[in-house]
């Protein structure tokens, strides 16, 4: 394979906490959180150190495809200032080392869902593992502009396998909580994108502003908020929201087209001067309003999921205001 | 002249870390494997029968 060749040799001695950096610890939260509320939301009965195990499965797939992605994606980490520092591309982890954690990993957090939980949910982590190391890293993420949107399932299968491990099901609700991640996924990285798109550019990663330019990319952002937040409303539809998660939905998901029509309606991602320092949230002065609409996706997506953990801890009342 | 086979302190030190962090990472499976075991194993006696 052309990529190994293209990986640096050790140079550094590897610290264990190369190998940590190398399942992108904050990933792995934000992984743990939803499919914490998947588990919690499905309201069925489960040993609590069962359920403890099943959280830490779905932790380690998740650290286990990231190893898996930052050794095949080591030549793009390489030129991009965001991934540049990163254990494999900076030689500190020799691309081999990484894979091995990886597939290690995977073998781990898969088996022992299976043995402690049940295989559905252990099928659904291996489903989510392979679809984000082969199909997106692999495939998806040189190949097309599509490879956020079609990936980002990935990213929106915990809260599936959470409830799957809790009853050993997966009904609509359950998909309900995957569709609110999944179309949250492109509004939430094409923003990103019109104010990085730069370094993807130098990695030859074909990113929404890249191909389709910076105006079609602000145009899908809107056509997806405008998507998004109903799909957001519908768990208090359906009997896994209460009150509280509609006014969050509701109140949230007006700021969010808001912005996504701010956004549409600026000129972010045209400009081509340079910015100062690495810093993610520091960007060219046309692309504020990418900016705000990248920070508040990600504080909607985070109360969105608090506020159903929240309910179902304490007992809220859901809508069923279709029954 | 220093032998360039022999590790350097840095090399010693890094290496010692990460044996530190395997056996931590083997005894934590271990007890892993063991509770879950128990638990599914308790069940499963407690639910028979017989």
């Amino acid at each position: 394979m052309a990529m190994s060749q293209a990986l640096p040799s050790a140079r550094a001695p590897a610290r264990w906490q190369d190998f940590v950096q190398l399942l992108k610890p904050r990933v792995m939260s934000l992984v743990v959180f939803t499919g914490l509320t998947g588990l919690v939301c499905a309201g069925h009965p489960i040993n609590p150190v069962l359920a403890a195990i099943a959280i830490l499965c779905i932790a380690v797939g998740a650290g286990a495809s990231a190893s898996l992605n930052m050794w095949y994606d080591a030549d793009i980490d390489a030129k991009m200032r965001r991934t540049r520092s990163r254990p494999v591309p900076a030689g500190r982890v020799q691309g081999a080392d990484a894979l091995a954690l990886g597939v290690v990993l995977s073998l781990f957090s898969v088996m022992l869902m299976g043995m402690a939980l049940n295989w559905l949910a252990a099928g659904l982590l291996a489903f989510t593992i392979i679809f984000y190391a082969v199909v997106y890293t692999i495939w998806l993420k040189r190949w097309t502009a599509q490879n956020i949107v079609i990936g980002g399932l990935a990213g929106a299968l915990p809260p599936v396998i959470g409830w799957a491990a809790a009853t050993g099901t997966v009904p609509l609700n359950a998909w309900l909580l995957c569709a609110i991640i999944f179309m949250w996924t492109p509004p939430h990285f094409w923003a990103l994108s019109l104010y990085t798109s730069e370094d993807y550019e130098k990695a030859g990663v074909p990113m929404m502003p890249l191909v389709a330019g910076a105006a079609s990319t602000r145009r899908q952002i809107l056509v997806y908020s405008l998507l998004f937040v109903p799909v957001c409303l519908l768990p208090a539809v359906t009997g896994l929201g209460g009150a509280p998660y509609l006014a969050v939905a509701a109140l949230g998901g007006a700021i969010f087209i808001l912005l996504a029509a701010r956004l549409s309606r600026s000129h972010a991602g045209e400009s081509r001067e340079q910015r100062n320092d690495d810093g993610l949230y520091d960007v060219r002065a046309g692309a504020k309003d990418a900016r705000n609409l990248f920070a508040f996706s990600i504080l909607y997506l985070t109360l969105l999921f608090a506020t159903l953990l929240g309910e179902h801890l304490m007992g809220v009342q859901t809508l069923e205001l279709l029954r | 002249m220093s032998d360039p086979s022999r590790e350097t302190d840095v090399e010693l030190k890094a290496r010692r870390g990460r044996n530190i962090a395997l056996a931590l990472g083997l005894v934590l499976f271990v007890i892993l494997i063991f509770v879950v075991t128990i638990i599914r194993l308790g069940g499963n006696v407690t639910n028979n029968p017989s």
